[in-house]
C-alpha cells in the first residue's frame, strides 16, 4: 500500500515535471515551426474522415432515437435545435476527444515509446538537439489546436446527420432545418464546450507524449505507453468534461 | 525552477599532449543493490582509438553515455575537452555535445524520415547559414565517404544492418566530431561486413584525426582499430594495454577475450 501511494506521488510529481517544462520550452526559441505543422497535418487532417463519420452517425442517430418520444408529445418541431444543443454541448466534444484519445494518443504514446526503446531520442539528444522541443512540444500544440477544429468539423456533420435524420420520416427543407438549428443555440451554448475542448486536446497530447517519453526499455514498454496513454487520456476527458460543466454552472 | 548558468569557458584541444576525454572515480547504479561503475577512471588522449572490452552488464555503455550526460553519473569527475561536463548548463553541454559524434548500437536513425532528412536534420539546427546546395553537397560528400551515395533517398526499414550503421555513422561525421563514441559498431554484422565498419573507423579517424572510444565484443575490431585496450570488471578498469600486450597477459581471465 506504501509503495503504492509512493508510486502515485512520484508519478503525479513527473507529470507535474513534464507539464512545467512544456510552459518553459514552448516560450523558448528555436520553434519548431516546420514540424508543428506536419504535426497539425497528421493529427488533424488525417483525423477528419474518422470524426466526420462519427459525428454524422451521432447526428443521425440521436435525432432517430429522439423523435419518437418528442412525437408523443406533438414536439417533433423541436428537434433540430434539441439534436443540435445536444450535440454542441456535450456530446459531440466528449465523443471526438474520446476518439482523439484512441487515435492520437496512443499514436504518439507509440510513435514515442518506440523512438525512446530504439535511441532515437537519445541520439537527438546527443546531436545537440532538444528532443523535448522537436517532438513532445509541437505534439502538444497541434493536438490543443486541433482537437477544438475537430470537433468543431464534427458538430457540423453531426448537424448534418441529423437533417438526414428527420427526413427519413418527414419532409424538412435545408434552409427551415438550418434556421431552427441557429435559432435554438445561444453564446453560452457554443463558448463554453468549446473552451473545453482546448483542454481535451492539451491532455490528450501531454499524456499521449508523457507515457512515450518515459516509455521503459523493450519492445513490450511501447504497447504499455499506447494502452496507457489511452485509457489515462480517456479518463482526464471525463474528468475535465466534469470540471467543465460545473465551472460553466456556477457561473453561467 | 530554471537553474542559472555558470560561466564556462570551453576550451579548444590543439595540442596532442592535452588529453580529450578524462574520468575520475565515475560512480553509477541503478537501485541500490545495482551498482554498475565503482570508481572508473580513464584518460582518452587525443587522436587516439580506445577501445573498452568487459562482459554484458559491465557498464562500458553507461560509461560513454555518461560522456555525454545521456546517462547522469552519481559521483565522479568527467572531463571533456578540458571541462567537466558535470558542472554544465543546457546550451554549454549542448555546445560540448556537438563536438561529439555517438553511434548507437542499433544505429538509432529517424525511422519517419529518409536518409537525407536524417543527415540534414541535426546539420541545419547546426548550421543555420547553409544553403540548401550546400547541405545537399555536405550530405552527398559524407555519403560518400561510408560508401553509400546511393540510397540517399531511401528509407532506414529499406538498408540493411551494415547500411544503417554506415548512415549512422555518416550523421555523425556530417557534424564533423572531434570525439567519436562507437556503441558496439559491428553487433549483429557479418564478418565481412563487421571488417568493412571497422576499416571505416580505422579511415575516419585516420582522415579527421578524432579521438574514439570503441566499445566492442568484436575481437577483431578491437584488434583493428584500438590503439589501446582497456576491460572493465565489477565496475571498474581491470586490465589496460595494447591487444598484443593483453593477449599475453598472466592472468586468464583476461586471456579469457583473446581466445
Amino acid at each position: 500500500m506504501v509503495i503504492y501511494l509512493k508510486n502515485i506521488f512520484t508519478d503525479a510529481g513527473n507529470v507535474t515535471r513534464f507539464t512545467a517544462r512544456f510552459f518553459k520550452e514552448i516560450i523558448r526559441p528555436p520553434f519548431e515551426i516546420k514540424e508543428f505543422i506536419r504535426q497539425c497535418y497528421t493529427i488533424g487532417y488525417k483525423s477528419l474522415p474518422l470524426v466526420g463519420i462519427t459525428g454524422f452517425i451521432m447526428g443521425l442517430v440521436m435525432t432517430i432515437q429522439t423523435r419518437p418520444t418528442l412525437a408523443q408529445f406533438g414536439a417533433e418541431s423541436w428537434l433540430p435545435g434539441m439534436v443540435a444543443l445536444s450535440l454542441i454541448r456535450e456530446i459531440t466534444p466528449v465523443i471526438t476527444a474520446l476518439i482523439c484519445a484512441g487515435k492520437i494518443a496512443s499514436g504518439i504514446g507509440a510513435e514515442l515509446g518506440s523512438m525512446k526503446v530504439t535511441e532515437q531520442i537519445d541520439a537527438m539528444e546527443v546531436s545537440a538537439i532538444n528532443p523535448y522541443k522537436y517532438l513532445v512540444v509541437t505534439r502538444i500544440l497541434a493536438t490543443t489546436l486541433m482537437v477544438p477544429l475537430l470537433v468543431i468539423f464534427a458538430d457540423g456533420i453531426g448537424i448534418l446527420g441529423g437533417y438526414i435524420g428527420i427526413n427519413i420520416h418527414s419532409d424538412v427543407n435545408l434552409y427551415r432545418y438550418f434556421s431552427q438549428v441557429l435559432a435554438s443555440l445561444a453564446f453560452l451554448d457554443i463558448v463554453p464546450p468549446t473552451i473545453k475542448t482546448f483542454f481535451f486536446g492539451f491532455f490528450i497530447g501531454l499524456i499521449g507524449c508523457y507515457k512515450g517519453f518515459n516509455a521503459a526499455n523493450g519492445t513490450e514498454s511501447v504497447g504499455k505507453a499506447a494502452n496507457s496513454a489511452v485509457v489515462a487520456a480517456s479518463l482526464a476527458i471525463f474528468i475535465i468534461d466534469m470540471l467543465a460543466v460545473q465551472i460553466t454552472d456556477l457561473f453561467f | 525552477m530554471i537553474q542559472e548558468e555558470p560561466n564556462i569557458q570551453i576550451p579548444n584541444n590543439t595540442e596532442n599532449s592535452v588529453p580529450d576525454i578524462t574520468i575520475k572515480g565515475l560512480y553509477k547504479s541503478f537501485g541500490e543493490n545495482n551498482p554498475i561503475l565503482q570508481g572508473v577512471n580513464l584518460t582518452v588522449k587525443k587522436g587516439e582509438n580506445l577501445v573498452i572490452l568487459g562482459k554484458s552488464g559491465s557498464g562500458k555503455s553507461i560509461t560513454i553515455k555518461c560522456l555525454v550526460r545521456l546517462v547522469e553519473a552519481d559521483k565522479g569527475e568527467i572531463f571533456v575537452f578540458d571541462t567537466d561536463i558535470n558542472t554544465l548548463g543546457n546550451s554549454q553541454l549542448n555546445a560540448i555535445r556537438a563536438r561529439i559524434g555517438f553511434l548507437f548500437q542499433n544505429s538509432a536513425l529517424y525511422d519517419s524520415m529518409t536518409v537525407r532528412e536524417n543527415l540534414s536534420f541535426p546539420l541545419k539546427r547546426h548550421s543555420k547559414q547553409l544553403t540548401t546546395d550546400e547541405v545537399d553537397a555536405a550530405i552527398t560528400e559524407v555519403l560518400e565517404s561510408v560508401g553509400l551515395a546511393d540510397a540517399i533517398d531511401k528509407m532506414p526499414s529499406e538498408l540493411s544492418g551494415g547500411m544503417r550503421k554506415r548512415i549512422g555513422l555518416a550523421r555523425t561525421l556530417i557534424l564533423k566530431p572531434e570525439i567519436m563514441l562507437y556503441d558496439e559498431p559491428t553487433t549483429g554484422l557479418d564478418t565481412i561486413t563487421s571488417r568493412e565498419i571497422s576499416e571505416l573507423i580505422l579511415a575516419i579517424q585516420k582522415k579527421n584525426k578524432t579521438t574514439s572510444i570503441i566499445i566492442t565484443h568484436d575481437m577483431a575490431c578491437a584488434k583493428l582499430t584500438g590503439d589501446r585496450i582497456v576491460i572493465l570488471k565489477d565496475g571498474v578498469i581491470d586490465a589496460e594495454g595494447t591487444y598484443e600486450e593483453l593477449e599475453k597477459s598472466s592472468d586468464e581471465w583476461v586471456r579469457s577475450f583473446f581466445i
